[in-house]
């Protein structure tokens, strides 16, 4: 069945802000999908809230709407497009419930309205619900674990007096597995069960018996219209059930199922999915399989493209979201030609001759308070994937992909920080599910201990254990090797298993560079393969390629000029899609120009590790060997280091400096070191806040003396405001230097030096922050690309803090001075490309912070604001176009004004309530959202709806201030009650606000007094909509602590600086007065 | 397995290629035979086992081979007829509830040699672009396996068949239809679809037709097997003698000599079909469906052209249009060249033996011989 020629246009609803449980997997393969479907000719309507994705490129679809994603806003899109057809398949959790929402409502997917493609309503009802899909399961004679569903409480307990304990809850409708938990005892029931219900948006929760400990596998299924089932990947779990898979250790193919289990898996996955009645497109259905027995049990499916789906893709190089839009509008997989092969046609079953591993990255770090323990509730922030000819070099690539200091599994650091447990104590360490699980796994075999002992503890396979205890042994042959004692054959077989350079370096006592020359001496080289879906069967084109070492290298040379872009890792809080989008934007502004590029990077879920991204891609970790084995291979003109974040800009100093593209590391080193930084300012004459860099507490303790309380601490080298802090007083700064120079996380990452110290800074109090994006040429052209000025004033992260472009309180000549400042610095650091300024201003005066020649997170947002490719044009800057050259080329255009943008940051506090939420200098947001409109308050209403704190338009807002806050709370309590809330408010604020005649509805005591009805009573019972909490510095933290975890647990918005608060005021302002309309990105970008 | 224990080789081929690996499996031998590559991900153990292998040996694409041991269910006849198997990795410690046996004791059990360590992709790319190759390993110099490599004459020309057939007639399976199968190397896995059908008598590959007719079958089988179609022509007489006289059923090798009994020719693929992915479009129904699929031979779908039956290709290969379905109509035969009994494999061609079972069972309810 070919085209459908009977709907002509089509809406696509993407996927929001990065959130834990949803990342850039959305981007990918929305990105996909407004591909394809604009290559088969269909108008293309995007909805997407998220600025820092590429589809919301204003390229990427006919009519790009950056707004708030949900159900109302999508109807106004709706009923100004009238498209033919809603495709909610392809961005999440989030679309598929935005389009039930509709459907509901009677607005799609019913005659006369948008038709439903990819999956109609009932499919995603009978997937979703719970009980639903059990009914399903059990019908066409599948094994589903026992359980029962539940509303209230007291329904949840007559059910698990049923099943019996231990039980895993799972609500209804969530995504990322939120609300989800095991519960082995009746307290704990209560617990799990009534977070469980308060996470269902529909209350609804679905009580199982625990099948923890078993196999936990995936497969990942394609149908098309004609009911053509093929399975495009398995997947096995290395953790056994009882992690979400999210936060599972994958690997890909299956490894440990005969032939017969996995075709009866087969079987069931594709019964399942015809059942379900997904009628075109890729579904995900999870399996549990007793050990013992062989028991087979369907955990759950997803009637949609998922996060698996995308790792499926990157594993296989099958691209399921390119063939489910297709699919979509009407083609049969036999009508589509295979990307890879361009012979065959899409209906068959890749296969792989390697082994995927996939291992997520947690921020824990970055989050006190939260447990650190895994479970059936997503927590991880990103993953990263690696490929190797067998499961031990794979494993060994995913560990150094994740760049947390990790040289492999099994490094002198894992060794020794492991060193003060004893066997027993590693055996019950590793029966808790944590991020190290795996180390202390390779650990406890290292040393000796049986793989039974060990996995009776862990459960972890036998035969995963057995791969890593060949690691260990490899490890202790090397320990009995100098780096003299190699051969060719010694070093090959190390290589083989995966060992990194570093590792053996660290196992051999030699440097890692001794360990390079020497391998390169005995002629050991990687020899790069293909991803190709056919194991070889077929000649593939594809530019798709892994390093391994084994006899032939497929990679044919070309004589074009190259240019490797360098990308950004794994997501983690401070380092995103942001860069991603950089990236990408690089490699299309350089293909466009004609250069060859070669993208190397280790993220499934991104657009740039599409392997048409780039004319060539290399899936590597970004470490030092990884990245110069690439340039040895490939031989380009430049690398590019400064789009990706800080992960490819560490690396800037070990690749040959006439290869590094744009500014040079000196001039990066020049920002970064503050001496020289210092010089610079003083110089040109700019002010900086007072203060000095440290690397010992009595160093840092004199620059305190000098500059005075309260300080700003931070660490050089890092991004996301790691381990940043605001100190007031001498014991805290010793607890905080103590922090930094070992013990905690950061120590692992490297500790202080010289070359490292922490910056001491003089903290600015309640100065507005402002980020200048601006890209210099080589013959001092300074390009501002955008100033954007933080709503929260300065002391919250700036990725934390919403900001609005253009600036809205500074006056014009201050904006004016800022120019003039970045152009001035700019030109000192002879910056070549990006460079993203700091400042605060306090009054009239302009302070700067800091300054990072290099791509920052604010650039898409920018981009999309302005209308102006800053990405692509810095690309093409730094291989030497001047801004003038692109200006008659027609890439650079001038910025359009007329609205105001506004980004907002998106908190994963939700997922943490034992966490404090309010904000401060350390970034803890996960993604972003835009709002876009013709004035400030509307923009920012609809960047706060987007973020999912909506303004509340009626109801109760509990107001509690500290005293500097106070005045500024007079003004956000007027406004309020002119819209017609009513104020709840804390003593203080309450009399407060008495004094300047303005009532106060209910005045609410001490949390910690617990006499009468507190704020936390009345969040939980929903009276109070709206928290404006603003904390007390160090000490009065603990009460407001409380009543802000209570807003975050029950979902009720909560801002935490006062500034937030007067924004929101003027939002409800500004739309009370006219209702949300929703644009285009096109029309905002219209000339 | 210490270090202690690996013992070096290398897998010569008769074009003078050298891979250096480890030599796993059974002691002291020198394998030498076909070189061919199988792309399944799981499955080793039926595929080692299937007597179609005879006379090869087998690179595995997937590079851990023996992950879940060796057990007595899953293997595909009586032992094993390939001359050895080419792995990337070979698993030390199996890891399955079914598993009774590693897959290196088995094999050196079976006494078929292995070798580990090769850089398989590579191997996969020079057949597919010579062909399948003669090649050798084991413990001699590379230029001694150079010279077994080359004196391997491929499958070409070869009965293999005779080497693997049944000595004696049996009967498996239980049931009203009686079945009468003929053995060219048929796979157990075959035997348990036909034995839930029917009684199945299971005859060597020389049994005449008249022998078979005179059994009074419902319908005949003709199973998969080894090696070169054309070797086969005092078969192919006696499968024509059948065709028509009652309702028959081709599988892989059988798919094949029903085609020549029938006068279409076979060509040899370059580098045959090999692994559990392939689509293959059911030209009745349209619908695809995922094959298991092992042969080096194939029916010449051109050839049917002219023929005094009225042949029709009723499956092909979407990716290379290889023939891999005949019926001859009015005549109650049907074949196909992939393997619907999978084994290993997917299950999707399962619906080919109940279309056997309705044949045969519309010719019992006519009473009468087909034509």
């Amino acid at each position: 069945m070919p085209r459908r020629d009977d709907i002509s246009s089509i809406l696509i609803i993407g996927s929001g802000p990065i959130v834990i449980g949803q990342a850039c997997e959305f981007d990918y393969s929305g990105t996909q999908a407004c591909r394809v479907l604009r290559e088969e000719g269909y108008r293309v309507i995007l909805a997407n809230s998220n600025p820092a994705t590429i589809m919301t490129d204003p390229d990427f679809a006919d009519a790009t709407y950056i707004e708030p994603l949900t159900w109302e806003v999508v109807a106004l899109i709706i009923e100004r497009e009238q498209p033919d057809a809603v495709l909610p398949t392809l961005g999440g959790q989030t679309a598929l419930n935005i389009a039930m929402e509709l459907f509901d409502r009677g607005l799609i997917g019913v005659p006369g309205t948008p038709e439903m493609i990819g999956a109609n309503a009932e499919a995603i009802a009978t997937a979703e619900d719970r009980q639903q899909f059990k009914e399903a399961m059990i019908e066409i004679g599948l094994d589903v674990p026992r359980s029962g569903i539940s509303h209230t409480m007291e329904e949840a307990r007559v059910v698990v007096e049923e099943i019996g304990l231990p039980v895993i809850i799972r609500p209804a409708y969530i995504l990322g597995g939120r609300g989800t938990g095991i519960a082995s005892t009746a307290e704990e029931f209560e617990r799990v069960a009534s977070n469980g219900l308060a996470a269902s948006p529909i209350s609804e929760i679905l009580i199982e018996e625990s099948i923890a400990g078993w196999k936990e596998y995936e497969l990942e299924v394609m149908r098309d219209r004609s009911d053509n089932c093929v399975i495009i990947c398995s997947i096995e779990n290395v953790d056994p059930m009882g992690v979400h898979t999210g936060d599972s250790i994958t690997v890909a193919p299956q490894q440990t199922l005969t032939d017969v289990e996995y075709q009866e898996m087969r079987d069931a996955a594709i019964r399942c999915i015809r059942r379900v009645g997904v009628e075109t497109g890729g579904s995900n259905v999870q399996f549990a399989v007793d050990p013992a027995t062989g028991q087979q049990v369907v955990i759950e499916m997803n009637p949609r493209v998922s996060r698996s789906s995308a790792l499926a893709s990157k594993a296989t190089g099958f691209p399921i979201a390119k063939m489910a839009a297709r699919l979509a509008v009407g083609y049969t997989l036999d009508e589509i030609p295979n990307d890879i092969t361009k012979a065959t046609p899409a209906s068959f079953e890749p296969v792989i001759d390697y082994v995927v591993t996939k291992i997520p990255r947690w921020a824990f770090e970055k989050l006190p308070g939260s447990s650190g323990i895994l479970g059936t509730q997503m927590q991880s922030v990103g993953e990263a994937m690696s490929i190797g000819r067998t499961f031990t070099e794979s494993v060994q690539k995913a560990m150094r992909s994740l760049e947390q200091g990790h040289d492999g599994l099994i490094d002198s650091r894992s060794i020794s920080s492991l060193a003060t447990h004893t066997d027993v104590e590693l055996l019950e360490m590793c029966a808790i599910p944590t991020p190290d699980r795996l180390v202390q796994v390779a650990e406890l075999l290292r040393r000796g201990v049986a793989v039974e002992r060990v996995h009776d503890a862990c459960r972890i396979d036998h035969w995963f254990l057995d791969q890593i205890l060949m690691l260990c042994e490899e490890h202790d042959h090397l320990t009995s090797m100098t780096l003299d004692s190699f051969d060719r054959r010694a070093m090959r077989r190390a290589k083989r298993l995966g060992y990194s350079d570093r590792q053996i370096a660290g196992i051999v006592g030699a440097t890692e560079n001794d360990v390079r020359s020497t391998r390169l001496a005995l002629g050991v080289v990687p020899t790069y393969k293909t991803v190709d879906t056919c194991a070889a069967e077929f000649a593939a084109d594809t530019p798709y390629h892994y390093s391994t070492w084994e006899d032939e290298n497929e990679v044919r040379q070309s004589d074009r000029t190259k240019v490797i872009i360098l990308g950004s890792g794994p997501n983690r809080i401070g380092q995103g899609i942001e860069f991603d989008y950089c990236c990408v934007h690089a490699s299309f502004a350089l293909r466009e120009a004609g250069f060859e590029t070669i993208m190397v990077n280790c993220n499934p879920e991104t657009v740039s590790t599409d392997y048409d991204t780039s004319d060539r891609l290399y899936f590597e970790p970004l470490t030092r060997e990884d990245v110069l084995n690439v340039i040895d291979a490939e031989r380009p003109a430049k690398v590019i280091v400064s789009l990706g974040g800080q992960t490819p800009l560490k690396l800037a100093g070990e690749i040959d400096v006439n290869l590094v593209a744009g500014t040079s590391a000196a001039s990066i080193d020049a920002a970064e070191d503050r001496e020289i930084w210092n010089r610079l300012c003083d110089e040109l004459g700019i002010p900086q806040p007072p203060g000095g860099t440290a690397v010992t507490l009595e160093e840092a303790r004199k620059i305190c003396d000098e500059v005075g309380f309260p300080v700003l601490v931070r660490p050089s080298y890092v991004l996301g405001g790691r381990a940043m802090q605001i100190i007031h007083d001498h014991d805290h700064l010793a607890r905080a230097m103590a922090e930094l120079s070992g013990a905690g996380s950061l120590g692992r990452e490297g500790g202080l030096s010289a070359e490292r110290p922490v910056l001491i800074d003089r903290f600015l109090a309640s100065a507005v922050e402002v980020d200048v994006d601006a890209i210099r040429d080589h013959t001092g052209e300074v390009l501002i690309g955008g100033v954007m000025e933080h709503v929260e004033e300065a002391g919250v992260h700036s990725g934390d803090s919403a900001c609005a472009i253009p600036p809205q309180t500074l006056p014009e000549w201050v904006v004016e001075v800022i120019r003039s400042y970045t152009s001035a610095i700019a030109q000192r650091l002879d910056v070549r490309g990006l460079i993203n300024v700091q400042f605060a201003v306090v009054g009239t005066m302009v302070y700067v912070i800091e300054a990072n020649p290099r791509a920052s997170r604010t650039v898409p947002f920018v981009a999309k604001a302005t209308g102006v490719p800053l990405a692509k044009v810095a690309t093409r800057v730094m291989m030497g176009s001047t801004l003038a050259e692109l200006r008659v080329e027609g890439l650079l255009c001038d910025p359009v004004e007329g609205h105001v943008a506004v980004k907002e940051a998106v908190l994963p506090f939700n997922r943490f309530p034992e966490v404090d939420p309010a904000l401060g200098p350390e970034m803890r947001s996960t993604g972003e959202v835009m709002g876009i409109d013709t004035g400030f308050g509307r923009a920012f209403s609809k960047a706060e709806l987007a973020a999912g704190s909506e303004l509340p338009t009626t109801g109760m807002v509990f107001l509690s201030l500290n005293d500097t806050d106070k005045p500024a709370g007079i003004v956000v309590a007027r406004r309020l009650r002119e819209r017609g809330l009513s104020i709840a408010a804390t003593e203080g604020t309450a009399a407060h606000l008495a004094r300047f005649g303005i009532d106060v509805d209910r005045v609410l005591g001490k949390v910690a007094e617990q006499d009468g009805t507190t704020a936390i009573d009345l969040i939980a019972d929903g009276t109070i909509n709206f928290v404006v909490n603003t904390p007390r510095g160090s000490s009065g933290r603990s009460d407001g602590e409380q009543i802000r975890k209570a807003a975050s647990l029950h979902r009720v918005s909560c801002v935490t600086t006062v500034a937030a608060a007067l924004a929101a005021a003027q939002g409800l302002a500004e739309t009370s007065s006219e209702p949300l309309t929703v644009r285009t990105l096109q029309e905002f970008h219209q000339r | 397995m210490s270090s202690g224990q690996i013992r070096d080789g290398a897998l010569v081929l008769a074009d003078g290629s050298v891979f250096e690996g480890e030599l796993i499996g059974a002691e002291h031998v020198v394998a030498s035979g076909e070189v061919v590559f199988n792309t399944a991900l799981s499955g080793y153990q039926e595929i080692i086992t299937d007597p179609s292998y005879a006379g090869q040996l087998i690179t595995f694409t997937y590079p851990h081979i023996g992950n879940y041991g060796v057990n007595a269910t899953d293997a595909e006849s009586r032992g094993v007829f390939c001359r050895g198997v080419i792995v990337r990795e070979l698993a030390r410690r199996p890891s399955n509830y079914r598993s009774e046996q590693g897959l290196g004791e088995y094999l050196a059990s079976q006494g078929l040699a292995g070798i580990a360590g090769i850089d398989t992709r590579r191997l996969t790319r020079l057949i597919r672009s010579q062909g399948a190759i003669p090649g050798a390993f084991g413990g001699l110099s590379e230029s001694e396996l150079l010279v077994r490599a080359q004196q391997e004459s491929g499958t070409d020309g070869v009965d293999l068949v005779s080497t693997v057939t049944t000595t004696d007639s049996y009967t498996v399976g239980s049931g009203h239809r009686r079945i009468v199968a003929l053995d060219f190397g048929i796979k157990t896995t075959i035997l348990r679809h036909l034995g839930s059908l029917g009684t199945v008598e299971v005859v060597p590959a020389s049994t005449s037709a008249s022998d078979v007719l005179a059994r009074e079958p419902d319908g005949v089988f003709l199973s998969n097997g080894p090696g070169d179609p054309g070797m086969l022509d005092s078969v192919s007489r006696e499968v024509a003698q059948l065709v028509g006289a009652v309702p028959l059923f081709g599988i892989c090798l059988g798919h094949q000599l029903l085609g020549r009994a029938i006068g279409a020719s076979t060509v040899k693929l370059p580098f045959g079909h090999h692994g559990g992915n392939h689509p293959v479009k059911d030209l009745t129904t349209n619908r695809i469906e995922i094959t298991s699929q092992n042969h080096n031979f194939a029916v010449d779908a051109d050839s049917f052209t002219g023929l005094e039956r009225d042949v029709h290709m009723t499956h092909v290969n979407l990716n290379d249009g290889v023939c891999e379905g005949l019926e001859v109509r009015g005549a109650q035969c049907f074949s196909v060249q992939h393997h619907p009994e999978a084994g290993p494999g997917p299950h999707d061609s399962i619906y080919l033996f109940d279309r056997f079972a309705a044949l045969m069972d519309a010719q019992r309810s006519s009473g009468k011989a087909v034509r």
